[in-house]
């Protein structure tokens, strides 16, 4: 599978505070969470980001809280995978738990730029900036890590593994 | 080959002899824990995958403390969802505002007796680090690794890598878990134990109180780390006799130690009398100086309490340092006991009087102003230093407040004089 998007890139340590301040966790629906998604230290996210777009970070990206809307903010808004140096273990864990793709590839923060438009191939792990035509290769998702995501997070995935 | 601590812990309730760093193992767990604001979504999760029913009643432990009391009619719905199913379960480890042992979530399992050393935790708080001060296994989790852990009782991990953490020499007086912690992030930056235990050790570690190594493995996170865990030694038997004697005498727990070759990532070596009294500027733990640097630093508010520095030794010293003191002009002194017990042992030993008669402010427990929740929001502009656990962009209000990390001396002091101090500034 495929996905193509333009980048908001950040720095390091994107914590889950600025990702979705805890003055909006009164509430767990993703459709009120993706308003206020990266609010602290991208204003205009909420409103500029497009279906596909991709987020590309630094290291320890999800620092902080275990708070599951995290990754569910990131993933209401649209953002088809997040790209960074490493991730915090909560967010990790919880990132797949929530079918969001993340995946770790420290050449790919290092040389995309903000709005360049990206393309992932989740098999592979070749992540493609088609802006300044380079390519970084990512450790893909094992297979069952891969479904966990395509099935849209642990618990679809464990349901249809019960159907089966 | 030798294991640490936390791999003997994990071993254990896996059912194996033996486990390695990067193992995938399934454990079984002694205690699932979850509060208001993460426990609804599991309750939905749980609804979802057609669980009827939690693993025990026993070892589910759910408790409304972070927008309590309920600060608007969303977090209301959040903790009626809680309750409801705490009484439609029958748990017996829900605690609800005004019981005996309602409080903040990581003060009260510990003081209620709930964590034993040789313990494997896991709760939907990234605080839950902090029971690795009895020497047991915690560590913090989403909404949806809770819903099935409270279905199941069990939970996978990946087996940690250690850092070892040898504390030496004595510390100086007023010197805190909370210096060492923050000092220790310091050093090592907040993705430093990324996905790693801390294990401490050395002969330093029976200078620290039981509430010094509660702060420091509560912070673990802060470090990236897995977990943080102490030696068990004679503090940590006297606080077990104290908080569940029957389970004490019973014998119903496991003392583990690390083995002598057990392989660590990396040393780090720490005289405590080299740590200051030390504060992390904004907007990082891990942005640490010495208390002493940062004198010219105005603020407006203060906040002691949380789940880092809530309990009763804190609130004791708090109390010492502000008795017959006021509140410098202008400054906004908010104190919060951490638990229900911690505020009527406050009052019965007179503390709440100091407080209030210092100009303070005593709220509920609650965890409140720590994640910018309520009981102490800041405005645009202001600052404040605080004992909570992150200083990141927007955590206690508006996005350009700050937060300035400190243990409970420097609090106390920086709220009496109306910028960040010591007690050499009294």
């Amino acid at each position: 599978m495929k996905v193509k998007g333009n980048v908001f890139k950040y720095g390091a340590n994107v914590d889950t505070d600025v990702i979705i301040p805890a003055r909006y966790l009164n509430t767990a629906d993703p459709a009120q969470l993706k308003l206020h998604c990266m609010e602290d230290i991208d204003k205009d996210f909420a409103t500029k980001v497009q279906p596909g777009d991709i987020i590309v970070a630094g290291k320890n990206f999800g620092c902080g809280s275990s708070r599951e809307h995290a990754p569910i903010a990131i993933k209401a808004s649209g953002v088809s995978c997040v790209i960074a140096v490493d991730f915090a273990r909560i967010f990790y864990r919880n990132a797949i738990n929530m079918g969001l793709p993340i995946m770790e590839c420290a050449s790919a923060f290092d040389e995309i730029d903000n709005g360049d438009l990206v393309e992932i191939d989740f098999e592979t792990g070749i992540i493609t900036d088609l802006t300044n035509s380079r390519t970084f290769e990512a450790k893909p998702f094992p297979k069952f890590i891969q479904n966990i995501i395509d099935a849209g997070g642990l618990v679809p995935y464990t349901k249809e593994a019960a159907n089966d | 080959m030798g294991m640490t601590m936390t791999q003997k812990i994990l071993a254990a309730h896996a059912g194996l002899a033996e486990v390695s760093a990067g193992d995938l193992i399934e454990a079984k767990l002694d205690l699932v824990l979850g509060n208001d604001v993460t426990t609804p979504p599991a309750i939905d999760v749980m609804k979802g995958m057609g669980a009827t029913s939690v693993f025990d009643k026993d070892r589910v432990c759910l408790v409304p403390d972070h927008f309590t009391p309920n600060k608007d009619i969303k977090s209301a719905e959040l903790s009626k969802c809680m309750r409801c199913f705490a009484n439609e379960q029958n748990l017996t480890k829900y605690y609800e505002l005004g019981d005996e042992g309602h409080g903040i979530e990581h003060v009260i399992i510990p003081d209620n007796g709930l964590v034993f050393p040789g313990d494997a935790i896991i709760g939907a708080d990234s605080h839950t680090c902090t029971y690795g001060a009895l020497g047991a296994f915690s560590t913090g989790v989403g909404s949806t690794d809770l819903a099935c852990a409270m279905a199941s009782g069990k939970t996978w991990f990946k087996v940690p890598e250690a850092i070892k953490v040898v504390l030496t020499g004595k510390k100086s007086e007023y010197v805190t878990g909370k210096d060492v912690i923050l000092h220790l992030i310091g050093l090592i930056g907040v993705d430093g134990a990324l996905y790693k235990s801390i294990e401490f050790a050395g002969e330093g570690v029976a200078q620290l109180s039981m509430a010094d190594r509660l702060s420091i493995c509560n912070m673990a996170i802060e470090a990236g780390g897995k977990n943080g865990i102490f030696p068990v030694d004679e503090i940590t038997l006297e606080y077990m006799k104290k908080t569940n004697s029957d389970r004490f005498a019973n014998n119903e727990f496991t003392v583990f130690e690390a083995d002598e070759d057990a392989i660590y990532s990396e040393v780090v070596n720490i005289d405590l009398a080299e740590v200051p009294l030390t504060v992390a500027l904004p907007h990082l733990p891990s942005n640490t100086k010495a208390a002493s640097d940062c004198k010219d630093i105005a603020i407006n508010q203060v906040v002691i309490g949380s789940c880092t520095n809530g309990r009763m030794d804190d609130i004791r010293i708090a109390a010492s340092i502000l008795k017959g003191k006021k509140v410098a002009p202008g400054i906004r002194c908010i104190v919060i006991p951490g638990s229900r017990r911690v505020y009527r042992q406050a009052l019965d030993e007179g503390l709440l009087q100091i407080f209030d008669d210092a100009g303070c402010v005593i709220s509920t427990p609650t965890c409140g102003p720590c994640l910018g929740g309520h009981m102490g929001v800041l405005a645009s502009g202001e600052r404040c230093v605080s004992t909570t656990n992150r200083n990141f962009v927007g955590r206690m209000g508006a996005k350009d407040s700050e937060v300035i990390l400190s243990g409970v001396p420097v609090a106390a002091c920086s709220a009496i004089i109306g910028r960040v101090a010591t007690p050499s500034d009294l």
